[in-house]
């Protein structure tokens, strides 16, 4: 059974490139397009990667990471945050938060895919 | 042989002698080889003390009592033995104090007051008299006698024979006119008389031979010799009692009271004063007095008990016991020894007065008469320039005056009482000084007013309980006078408050010395002593440690100011003399050189204070000195000082308020710059995020079509599409971004033409159109047919209606979709409304939605917004840059309404 990502981005040109890629690569794929979706989402579509952008209406990506990390039925939740702010202060506190990486925009997509492959290798 | 003639001859060669050895000294001592610096000297000076009252009284009061001569020498004897600290103390500080007189000393302890030298000298004048007068008796008593050789002959009543004929006034006048010659001669600063003391020495050396002589002739020549005589004595029931002491209570009584009184005169004599104080060349000098001058005393009365016994042996009546040194001798024939006897009774008469008037005359000059004549202000004393010759007349004047005055006692009461008797009155009047000067001496609490009230309390009951008895025995006053004043018993002047059983002068001292301390004490300790009385009480009192008292005078006089001054006191080469010793024991080679400090003006007051008196020099100079606590010019400066020091305080105040005005203002701006740079830091922040979206699309797509090159071509023209327009929409990003920053630093270059807002509400619409109708959204336009003319950048409010009228075509329901568009002015100002009929702008966001990147509505739309979030921010700067405002505010039905209104140029 293929693995689930969850895309969460509100900016559409991207969540079509994502989408494109992760379905590409094999994996199966659902999107939300704010926080709130997300946390939904997450509840409903039980990804196995969450790809979580930080600037997003309602609820920022940090919000999302920290309750889902919170909540003990997650535990086994990959998230990947990908964020246009690359300040270092920023990288510490999506990792600071339980984010299993953090990578910034704009990324390679082959390394984007690199880092979700391995993440997800050992499950 | 021993004819008046050849007496009076005699009498003017030993005068001449004297005169010679007085000139000899002070030639000696201009030349600064002084001949009395010599403590033999000092002790034989001392012996000013014995007068004719020694020289033929003792005698007659050993007849009369026995050995109650005595107590008159054993006081002085125990001064010197054992008050010689008292004496040593005493000359230290009158020579420190550059004190020339008793007056001078007193009134100078009690704060230099003139009342207080004005009544010492009284006190001293009145209570000398009575003992000048005595000499005067003497003298003229012997010379009578001697007169009438071989015979002896008693003189008769002064008062019976007419004033020319009697030898006392002759003897007056004569020892005026020496004493005047030989005290007068020229004022010294120190007060001091070289010659005068050596030939006092010289005269006690001949009076002491004089007796010695006689005595030696009645013992030896007349008699076997001492046990001879006694045991004559001891036979003759009448001469026995002399030989022992009274033995009653009253008999020792009057002894202490009398060896008291004569312990006091020794000092406080104005004679005894002057010799053993302010001559006194050396306070060294006392150590050798100590025993020398009770030896001279032990001599001179050796012979007093053979000589009274040998008299009352040789006349049982009718000759005079004062008179038996005399008489004796010329009763057994011995015209020489008469001669050598007549004249030591004269060198004992002439010692004193001479002595005495002169301290005296001092005393009247310095601290009665120049005082009042520098209060007589017509006399324009203190103008004159040389004032020594007057000093010098009123001095000449005052001995005049007082061997005057001796003679008119002499007249009056002479007669009434024996040489010892009057001698004592003398005694008693000065005794009045003791507590005055000896407690100025020890206690620090002695006041003026104490001072004053003493001596005028003893004074007063030393003439009522002495003096004036005298005069009531000498007929001058009502007998009725010894029952007591007003006929009362309490008032009896020589039984006062019914004290009974002392003789008159133990009375006489029990009474005045009480009231005296009594007074001193009582009224000095009604106050503590002033700033001058304990500047005065330290020199005296703290004598031994040389305090100097300098700075009483503040600041200093010039010498072109002083010596003027004692010049007119001195004259002008002595005080100039004095000025260049001073400055030659400063160092200082002339006196124009002299610094015009404080040491200058104590060194001038003390030269005056010789002259005048402590209390007069120190008025003197107080003229010069002006005597203000701070000169003018120290006030000024302090003044200026002070002032400066205000200004510097009051600029460093300026100085430090501007210093706080700038660093807050610095924290201030560091604060805005914080502000600014945090704001810069989220600015950067937030454009590196918007730049980066569009980015993060481009890189994307172009590696997904990099990396797969079979991809449908369908899919490979939407993502180029999708590149397309993410590179359009960074350019128009970045364009932005910059157009804001210029508009923000005011750097971009804006038009200011009259623009119509009609005119540019239709433009704008225009290129809108087609948008409007691809959405099928209905726009009305309301605008009023004439022009309404704002001066602006036409382009520039065509950029903003279209910002305006894009938000609005984003917001409004798709399909049903309204913007109405309005021109119009209200007051002063014209401005374009473009209301939607989208959801609105919630209350909270109407002004963050003017926030650069911070886009509305996004809780509204699904889709996120096209757009930069830079429109808004844009076009409030372009609107506020003509002089309007742009706001957004909520349209009735609950769609969005933006307007901006610009100010009308005829409002201007």
């Amino acid at each position: 059974m293929a693995q689930k990502i969850l895309i969460v981005d509100d900016e559409p040109n991207i969540v079509i490139s994502l989408e494109y890629l992760m379905k590409k690569e094999g994996f199966d794929v659902a999107i939300a397009k704010d926080g709130e979706a997300a946390l939904e989402m997450a509840a409903a579509y039980r990804p196995d990667l969450m790809l979580l952008d930080v600037m997003m209406p309602k609820k920022s990506g940090f919000e999302v990471c920290e309750l889902l990390r919170a909540d003990p039925g997650f535990a086994a939740l990959k998230i990947v945050m990908l964020t246009a702010k690359g300040r270092d202060s920023e990288i510490a506190k999506g990792t600071g938060l339980g984010a299993d990486a953090y990578i910034t925009k704009p990324f390679s997509t082959k390394e984007l895919v690199a880092r979700i492959r391995s993440i997800l290798q050992p499950a | 042989m021993l004819q008046p003639g050849a007496i009076i001859a005699v009498s003017f060669a030993y005068l001449g002698v004297l005169f010679a050895i007085a000139y000899y000294a002070d030639r000696r001592a201009d030349r600064g080889r002084s001949l009395i610096a010599n403590p033999t000297v000092y002790a034989l000076s001392l012996a000013v003390y014995c007068t004719t009252w020694t020289f033929y009284g003792s005698v007659g009061r050993a007849a009369a009592t026995g050995i109650g001569f005595l107590p008159i020498y054993l006081g002085p004897t125990l001064m010197l033995a054992l008050g010689w600290v008292l004496l040593h103390k005493l000359v230290r500080v009158a020579k420190e104090n550059r004190v020339t007189s008793i007056a001078d000393f007193i009134a100078s302890r009690y704060g230099k007051s003139p009342l207080l030298a004005g009544l010492v000298t009284v006190i001293a004048v009145v209570g000398v008299v009575p003992y000048i007068a005595l000499q005067l008796k003497a003298v003229s008593n012997s010379f009578s006698i001697l007169s009438h050789y071989p015979d002896i002959v008693m003189p008769a009543n002064a008062a019976t024979v007419p004033v020319w004929q009697d030898s006392a006034l002759y003897v007056a006048a004569l020892l005026a006119a020496f004493t005047i010659l030989f005290g007068t001669r020229h004022l010294d600063a120190t007060e001091r008389h070289e010659g005068m003391v050596a030939a006092i020495a010289f005269e006690s050396v001949v009076k002491l031979l004089a007796f010695l002589a006689a005595g030696l002739f009645v013992t030896y020549g007349v008699h076997e010799g001492f046990s001879d005589i006694f045991s004559r004595a001891e036979q003759a029931p009448q001469l026995a009692r002399l030989l022992v002491a009274s033995d009653s209570a009253a008999g020792y009584g009057s002894w202490s009271a009398l060896t008291f009184l004569s312990m006091l005169s020794v000092l406080l004599l104005p004679r005894q004063f002057q010799i053993a104080v302010v001559e006194n060349v050396n306070p060294a000098h006392v150590r050798r007095a100590v025993w020398l001058f009770p030896l001279y005393l032990f001599l001179i009365n050796i012979f007093v008990l053979p000589i009274a016994i040998a008299g009352m042996l040789r006349f049982p009546a009718g000759v005079d016991a004062d008179s038996f040194v005399l008489t004796l001798p010329m009763a057994h024939g011995q015209e020489a020894l008469a001669l050598l006897v007549f004249i030591g009774g004269l060198s004992a008469a002439t010692g004193m007065v001479i002595v005495e008037t002169i301290a005296l005359s001092t005393m009247v000059c310095n601290d009665l008469v120049m005082p009042l004549l520098l209060r007589w202000r017509s006399l324009r004393l203190a103008e004159r320039r040389d004032l020594s010759g007057l000093l010098l007349g009123i001095r000449r004047w005052a001995i005049a005056a007082i061997l005057l005055l001796g003679y008119i006692y002499f007249r009056a009461a002479g007669e009434a009482y024996a040489l010892v008797g009057i001698g004592l009155i003398s005694f008693a009047a000065v005794a009045q000084f003791a507590p005055a000067l000896i407690g100025g001496l020890y206690w620090r609490g002695g006041t003026r007013e104490g001072a004053l009230a003493g001596l005028l309390a003893g004074f007063a009951l030393w003439a009522y309980t002495l003096l004036l008895p005298s005069f009531a025995k000498s007929g001058w006053l009502p007998p009725e006078f010894g029952q007591g004043l007003f006929g009362m018993d309490l008032l009896r002047p020589q039984q006062l408050f019914g004290l009974a059983g002392l003789d008159e002068i133990s009375h006489c001292m029990f009474w005045s010395l009480l009231a005296n301390v009594g007074a001193y004490l009582g009224f000095s300790l009604r106050r503590a002593p002033d700033a001058r009385e304990a500047r005065q009480m330290r020199l005296f009192v703290d004598a031994s440690q040389r305090y100097h008292g300098l700075g009483e005078w503040r600041g200093g006089a010039r010498v072109a100011d002083l010596l003027p001054l004692a010049a007119r006191w001195l004259g002008p080469e002595r005080a100039r003399e004095a000025f260049e010793r001073y400055a030659a024991s400063r160092g200082i080679a002339s006196i124009e050189e002299l610094p015009a400090d404080t040491g200058l003006v104590h060194f001038a007051e003390s030269l005056l204070a010789g002259a005048i008196g402590s209390a007069s020099a120190h008025a003197m100079v107080a003229s010069v000195m002006q005597e203000e606590p701070l000169s003018l010019d120290e006030v000024m400066s302090i003044l200026d000082e002070a002032s400066q020091l205000r200004t510097h305080s009051r600029e460093l105040e300026e100085k430090s308020r501007q210093l706080e005005k700038a660093s807050a203002e610095l924290r201030e701006a560091n604060q805005r710059l914080r502000e600014l740079d945090r704001m810069k830091d989220d600015f950067i922040s937030t454009v590196t995020h918007e730049l980066r979206t569009p980015l993060t699309s481009i890189r994307a797509f172009s590696e997904m079509l990099h990396d797969d090159p079979r991809l449908e071509l369908a899919e490979r023209e939407r993502f180029l599409g999708i590149i397309v327009g993410e590179t359009e929409r960074l350019s128009r990003l970045i364009n932005q971004i910059l157009d804001l920053a210029k508009l923000e630093s005011g750097r971009a270059e804006l038009d200011h033409v009259e623009v119509d807002l009609g005119d540019v509400a239709r433009e704008s619409l225009a290129s809108f159109t087609q948008v409007f109708r691809d959405q099928g959204i209905i726009v009305e336009l309301e605008a009023p047919a004439q022009p309404l003319v704002v001066l602006a950048d036409r382009d520039r409010l065509i950029q903003v209606l279209l910002n305006l009228l894009s938000n609005a075509a984003k917001f409004v329901p798709a399909g049903s979709g309204r913007v109405w568009l309005q021109v119009a002015r209200a007051g002063g100002q014209a401005g374009i409304a473009v209301t939607d009929n989208g959801p609105g702008i919630r209350p909270d966001e109407r002004e963050s939605i003017f926030e650069k990147f911070r886009q509305g509505g996004r809780d509204v739309m699904t889709d996120k917004p096209q757009g930069t979030g830079l429109g808004l921010p844009i076009s409030r700067q372009i609107i506020e840059h003509f002089g309007g405002r742009l706001w957004a505010e909520s349209a009735p039905g609950g769609g969005a309404r933006f307007k901006f209104m610009l100010p009308l140029p005829d409002a201007r």
